[in-house]
């Protein structure tokens, strides 16, 4: 056995003369189930990767019912159908580890997306996409798992209620988006109202083919992931296409000071400020690296960690999504010394939105982006990533290949134009917790 | 079925390809004693470069506990050659992540980079092995970034402070007893020259190893190294003396109150660690106890205990077979709403009584294999992974070349010795039990915030 498993190193050391992975060749096509499919053959290794993202996150739960988005994805593989067989969640957790893949499922603000992680060989395979290929289009839904699942998700919430970064992530969304979802948490009260019948509406409503996106990386040929395509999607609900998600409006300028007993205050400053398919997205992607972007050499990380020592943590990013995503400073200091703290951070922005980044700090930024290119792309559960965001927010197929064109073409000018119209003073909340 | 097909995987593998390129990764020792081990993998142009030193946790004294990562913070602070901040802004400049970490057993400092950054980093980090700077103003600034980070991830955290807690009644003698990150007392009152002898004592190139992964030659990594840490001095090493816990003599039980909704328990038993790859079985039986657990989704403690009893809202185990220290067992969860700790702690314990009446099935055993298959393809879709797994084996004395043969081990395992581990280790003389006790929020007053009078 041993000398077998040394084979299979020796197999994996040969396949890897080709840097395949130095260009990514993208294929794009749309599945005759309306689905759009996004494939990147890589033959080092004998594994595939398959993620289906449908436009399913939680935005799209009603409000009342906050938390339905998750449950949906969670609850895919409590039950399924193959041929005549329903299969409870024992049946499916087994026959999934069974085949050595990894099947994981998450819901963020604007996706719900599943993702399976497989060996390339063919039982293996087979098996594995066709569990997909269940959970996918004939989710049960048991009411018996429900209510456990339900169960548990009341006492995270509340669990999640105890924690200084957690009750801060909460009322900051809550506060920067008054009225909408991106704005809803699920709360004990919205998950205690759904019910099975609410699961299976979102399923219906939400997992259509039309609303998918498919990407695909690893050992197969173009004809074998669009029959994998194919064979995922072809029985989805026929969900309508999305709709629109209703407008964001900007808050006006707030602090919210919330009581913790923590030894350190959790401070989040910020607002919503981008959407995905933005024209100003790389300016401030450069322009940030500068103010809290870059890991140990931000002015934020500078001045909040380095002189004073008031922080192990401080950063400052924009979450592009659908609509506009928040942008978002973070630190966690000394609850003494938090408002000392926030001083400096409010002078270290207006510094930037004032007059932006330094010719040489643009420059370090353009040389961090442009020239780490490569590690970006440098492993298959990378490039997967890649391919559900273009495919997703719909951005070009040339989308990697541009990036350092596009990183190298941003101007001081265009990072300080585009803060003052997307990070206004007169729209940031600050939210502490544990505050004195 | 699932047996034969990744059988016959394996055999395709066999056939068709020769053993040209056995010798991957390749490793040699330079004249001063650093060890290097290199992983070619070509499929992207980019490199892991890690050093990694062996001195953690394990090797600091009482009253300066937390000086190993303390030190690590230091070694951003610059050289003879470089200013404070300049390495990271050098890493930064050519596209690269960097970061570093200490643990119980070793301190590692890493840069993921585009292959042709590599002899930058090589010069670098060898400069900073050799040449760091350590002065008063410095320390003083950076050990309130790490008083922060403590109070970030330990004192408002309830289930980590219950395990730095635990560990320290766990364990008497042994220095695992001591935390990490250190106590806060110890920060506060270290000085640059508790971190600066640390760094003359530990950081040389016979107490350290090279690990590289990525798109690179061998022959070339090295001669570069012999260029660039080939340069350090070699230093007298201190004497590591044997570290043996006493044997316990009986259970312990301690708890922690801290601001949650759930409470929380852990149960933590002393266990054989592996020292011999070939010889040993016991370590291989309870890497397979604990795979059988709490190894997958459909595995023992979830399955039995969240799903089926609903009794736990969360319930795992763990165990660590390779280290420098001593092994322990550990069970925890969180009591699903309306279950008591004192349920979960029956459940768990109710667990391993199972398996020492009727063992473990064939088809279990056979999905951990699986699983061990399936993951030793999926690791090497991460270099940062490969070069973890290759680093942790030399820090922890199991080496390299053992990495597989330890899977192998495992994948050999028997039911019989599941059984036979489970039944001999999990008594209530070496158990160590910790409880988390919920308080409201209300009711919590802040501790007063250490460090405030010093600074």
């Amino acid at each position: 056995m041993k000398n077998v498993l040394c084979a299979l190193f020796v197999l994996l050391s040969c396949l890897t003369s080709i840097p395949s992975l130095a260009g990514v060749n993208i294929e794009h096509w749309i599945a005759a189930s309306g689905a759009r499919v996004y494939f990147v053959s890589s033959r080092d290794l004998p594994m595939l990767d398959v993620q289906i993202d449908f436009a399913a996150g939680s935005a799209y739960s009603p409000a009342a019912k906050a938390g339905l988005a998750g449950l949906t994805v969670g609850l895919l593989d409590a039950g399924a159908r193959i041929g005549d067989a329903l299969l409870d969640e024992e049946q499916i957790a087994a026959k999934i580890v069974d085949t050595g893949a990894r099947l994981s499922g998450s819901a963020d603000h604007d996706r719900a997306s599943l993702h399976l992680r497989t060996l390339t060989s063919k039982p293996e395979r087979d098996a594995a996409l066709e569990l997909m290929r269940a959970i996918l289009t004939t989710p049960s839904f048991p009411d018996e798992v429900l209510a456990r699942e339900k169960a548990r998700t009341i006492s995270a919430i509340q669990e999640a209620a105890t924690r200084p970064d957690r009750i801060a992530a909460r009322r900051f969304a809550e506060a920067i988006y008054p009225g909408h979802p991106y704005g809803v948490s699920a709360s004990e009260e919205s998950v205690a109202r759904i019910t099975r019948d609410d699961l299976l509406a979102f399923w219906r409503g939400h997992f259509g083919a039309g609303r998918a996106v498919v990407a695909i990386i690893g050992d197969v040929s173009r004809a074998e992931a669009e029959a994998i395509a194919n064979q995922i999607t072809d029985a989805l609900p026929p969900a309508p296409v999305e709709g629109p998600l209703p407008d964001v409006t900007l808050p006006q300028r707030e602090t919210i000071r919330l009581p913790h007993p923590a030894t350190q205050s959790h401070i989040q400053i910020g607002m919503p400020a981008l959407k995905r398919t933005d024209a100003d997205y790389f300016p401030l992607l450069v322009g940030n690296y500068t103010l809290g972007g870059g890991d140990l050499v931000s002015r934020l990380v500078q001045e909040v960690r380095e002189k004073r020592g008031y922080a192990y943590s401080v950063y400052s990013y924009f979450e592009p999504r659908k609509l506009a995503g928040p942008f978002q400073i973070g630190l966690q200091t000394k609850r003494e010394q938090a408002g000392e703290a926030i001083k400096l951070v409010e002078a270290v922005l207006a510094d930037f939105l004032k007059k932006g980044p330094s010719a040489s700090e643009l420059k370090a930024a353009k040389q961090n982006f442009v020239d780490g290119q490569a590690l970006r792309l440098d492993s298959n559960a990378k490039i997967l990533g890649y391919l559900s965001l273009i495919g997703f927010y719909r951005l070009p197929l040339t989308y990697i290949e541009d990036f350092p064109r596009r990183i190298e073409a941003v101007t001081a000018f265009q990072i300080r134009e585009a803060f003052a119209r997307h990070v206004r003073p007169e729209h940031l909340v600050t939210v502490i917790v544990g505050a004195d | 079925m699932l047996r034969t097909s990744l059988l016959g995987l394996l055999c395709l593998i066999t056939a068709s390809f020769s053993g040209a390129l056995y010798a991957n990764p390749y490793e040699k020792t330079l004249a001063n004693g650093l060890r290097i081990i290199v992983k070619e993998d070509h499929r992207a142009p980019t490199v892991v470069h890690m050093v990694w030193y062996r001195a953690g946790a394990i090797d600091e004294v009482d009253g300066t506990s937390g000086v190993a990562h303390v030190l690590e913070h230091m070694m951003f602070k610059g050289t003879d050659k470089l200013g404070p901040g300049e390495f990271s802004r050098r890493v930064a400049a050519v596209g690269g992540r960097e970061n570093a970490f200490t643990g119980r057993d070793y301190t590692a400092y890493y840069q993921q980079v585009p292959k042709r950054a590599l002899p930058e980093m090589m010069a670098l980090e060898s400069d900073r092995m050799a040449n760091l700077k350590l002065d008063a103003g410095e320390f003083a600034q950076e050990i309130k970034v790490v008083m922060e980070e403590r109070r970030l991830r330990t004192d408002d955290n309830p289930q980590a402070l219950l395990h730095e807690r635990m560990n320290a009644v766990a364990f008497q003698a042994h220095p695992y007893r001591r935390p990490i990150v250190g106590w806060m007392n110890d920060l506060e009152n270290m000085t640059y020259l508790d971190a600066r002898d640390w760094y003359r004592r530990w950081y040389a190139p016979n107490n350290a190893t090279l690990v590289v992964v990525g798109d690179v030659d061998h022959v070339a990594l090295f001669r570069l190294a012999e260029s660039t840490y080939g340069k350090s001095r070699r230093h007298v090493l201190p004497e590591r003396r044997p570290l043996v816990e006493p044997q316990q003599l009986g259970t312990k039980r301690l708890i922690v109150k801290g601001p949650a909704k759930l409470p929380y328990l852990a149960m933590a038993w002393k266990v054989p660690k592996l020292k011999d790859v070939e010889r040993d079985r016991e370590a291989y039986a309870l890497e397979m106890l604990a795979a059988v657990l709490d190894g997958h989704e459909a595995s023992r403690l979830t399955k039995h205990l969240v799903r089926g009893q609903k009794i736990a809202q969360s319930a795992g185990a763990g165990y660590d077979s390779t280290l420098r220290g001593e092994a322990q067992f550990v069970l925890e969860g969180q009591p699903a709403e309306g279950r008591t700790v004192a349920e979960l702690e029956a459940a768990l314990r109710a667990e391993i009584r199972r398996i020492q009446d009727d063992g473990v099935g064939a088809e279990e055993l056979q999905r951990i294999k699986t699983q061990i298959i399936a993951s030793q393809i999926y690791k090497r879709d991460s270099m940062m992974g490969q070069a973890m797994e290759i680093g942790r084996a030399e820090m922890t004395g199991v080496g390299w070349r053992n990495i597989d043969t330890i899977l192998d081990k495992i994948r050999s395992v028997s039911a019989d010795e599941v059984q036979a581990v489970a039944k001999k280790y999990f008594g209530d003389d070496t158990l160590t039990i910790a409880v988390l006790d919920p308080q409201p929020l209300a009711a919590a007053r802040p501790r007063p915030a250490s460090g405030a009078l010093r600074h």
